[in-house]
């Protein structure tokens, strides 16, 4: 009987907090709370290219008004969850125009997407350059370098400059993320690999960084759209202004990027 | 199984049929979504072709070692009862359960070239990092518990009734072990290596962690299939169909032998 009591608390108890943690939110969100509100934070849902990552959580600390939730990978994931589950970010952002495009041509996105943001690729090597290694040149004969695969904005933009160069990659591997290609090169797994002037900044003194000929040439435009089947357009329309605006600008400029 | 069936409520058989249907529909999925007609071409181009071959070869090469390297801790492990044994034996299953990516950095900092070990062989001019060789260590690493634990367990179930008697019959322990206890174990060593070359088979995490990601070279099937997901799902799929019916190939393989095997014990 007792037992049968405290079961009927437990069940009690959970009833009260699911219906207490449900209703609160759902009320400003219905109303349509204002952005300056300092308490209610409108919940944004943001699919950004791996590149961004440092860049969009600092800007997430300077934004008081959005709760951003942030999902960073390769760009072609990110359209092909965004291609699974339309509504599942609000925000899109990739590292080229061609994902960008992917996902517009998939009627993912609403209206025209905004550049925000450009990057160059450059080589990186270990900070002690245990390779030796001086440029995209003999210095790399028998060397191990790390590219990202032709898919990936990073892989694309080596493949032409190495080409433009008249340099033949040969690379012992092809990563799928720019993020794995710095990852093996601050191991020292790898004696070089080619990423962007952003992730060798973020890398820190981990890497020391070689600018490649001809990069300023090929470099990669980062767009970003509000996606099409948005459940928080406001919020997202929001994130949007926060990038491209004055705090934006002034961050992406920090990690490495240049402006449109 | 038959016999049983009386006794089983017969509520149960929602769930389970939940569970089947949980457990089968993205298969089947899988099956119906495969372009069919292009399947043998998507099949035949070098990319495909060289993941195929280099997945064949580096699983057979894992599961060899994880013969020559598994049988013979199975065997120390089944005929031991110490506390030593016992945390060896609990030690050995890890890699069973580690996350892949675990797996894979654990290699890295293990044989990488400035890992504890890899330091060592890169002094000596050897570098597994980014070859065909760290492909086969992170399937073995992850392959070789299960032959271990399958054969081991055979093993302690037989029990060493058999082997005392050999050994009170005069028999050196060598002939005890090349007459007695490995004829005992066969079925068990057939469905382990099976069930270890299917592990290996699906290798990812630890791969690519660890290997990195290059025809030919490095770029297994899964990892073909994580390359081409996002441009092309119909080779993707066509890819994903060939590593499904390997898998139950392999396992339905190992549930055969060790079914032969409880039958014969019966008789």
């Amino acid at each position: 009987m007792r037992a049968l009591a405290r079961l009927g608390a437990a069940v009690v108890g959970v009833a009260l907090a699911l219906t207490g943690c449900a209703s609160p939110p759902a009320a400003p969100a219905g109303s349509g709370a204002p952005m300056t509100s300092p308490v209610v934070k409108q919940k944004v849902v943001v699919f950004a290219a791996a590149s961004l990552t440092a860049a969009f959580k600092e800007l997430a600390t300077q934004a008081p008004g959005l709760d951003i939730s942030y999902t960073f990978d390769g760009s072609p994931t990110l359209v092909e969850q965004l291609n699974a589950k339309p509504d599942v970010a609000d925000v899109l952002a990739t590292a080229d125009e061609p994902n960008m495009k992917k996902a517009s041509d998939a009627q993912l996105i609403k209206a025209q997407p905004t550049i925000f943001a450009t990057n160059t690729a450059v080589l990186i090597v270990p900070k002690d350059n245990p390779g030796k290694v001086t440029g995209l040149n003999d210095s790399l004969t028998g060397k191990k370098l790390v590219v990202c695969a032709p898919s990936v904005p990073c892989g694309a933009a080596a493949r032409t400059i190495a080409q433009n160069a008249g340099y033949s990659l040969q690379p012992v591997s092809e990563e799928q993320k720019v993020t794995d290609v710095v990852g093996k090169v601050t191991s020292g797994e790898a004696d070089a690999g080619i990423a962007f002037s952003t992730d060798a900044k973020s890398a820190g003194d981990k890497v020391a960084t070689i600018q490649l000929p001809g990069a300023d040439k090929v470099v990669s435009r980062y767009p970003l759209a509000v996606t099409a089947k948005s459940t928080r357009p406001e919020a997202a329309a929001a994130f949007v202004q926060l990038v491209t605006g004055e705090k934006g600008r002034a961050v992406l400029t920090r990690y490495g990027f240049t402006l449109p | 199984m038959t016999a049983g069936a009386g006794h089983v409520p017969g509520w149960i058989r929602l769930p389970a049929a939940v569970a089947v249907l949980f457990l089968l529909v993205p298969l089947v999925g899988v099956a119906v979504r495969v372009p069919w007609a292009q399947a043998p071409s998507l099949l035949a181009t070098p990319e495909a072709r060289d993941a195929l071959w280099l997945s064949l070869v580096t699983c057979l090469a894992a599961t060899g070692v994880s013969l020559v390297l598994g049988l013979p801790l199975a065997v120390a492990l089944a005929r031991s009862h110490g506390r030593l044994a016992g945390a060896i034996r609990t030690l050995v299953t890890i890699p069973m359960v580690l996350p892949p990516v675990v797996a894979g950095l654990a290699l890295l900092i293990t044989f990488g070239r400035r890992g504890v070990v890899g330091a060592t062989l890169s002094a000596w001019g050897i570098e597994v990092g980014f070859t065909t060789v760290a492909v086969v260590i992170a399937q073995v690493f992850v392959s070789m518990p299960f032959l271990i634990t399958s054969v081991e367990g055979a093993l302690r179930a037989a029990g060493g009734a058999y082997e005392e008697v050999a050994a009170t019959l005069g028999a050196s322990p060598m002939y005890t072990l090349r007459r007695v206890t490995l004829p005992l174990m066969l079925p068990a060593v057939a469905s382990g290596a099976a069930l270890a070359f299917a592990r290996a088979l699906g290798e990812f995490g630890a791969t690519i962690t660890f290997a990195g990601s290059l025809q030919g070279t490095t770029r297994t099937l899964p990892l073909e299939i994580y390359q081409v997901r996002e441009l092309d799902t119909d080779s993707a799929l066509a890819l994903s169909l060939v590593l499904i019916l390997v898998a139950a190939l392999t396992v339905g393989l190992s549930g055969w032998v060790s079914r032969r095997t409880v039958r014969r014990g019966a008789a």
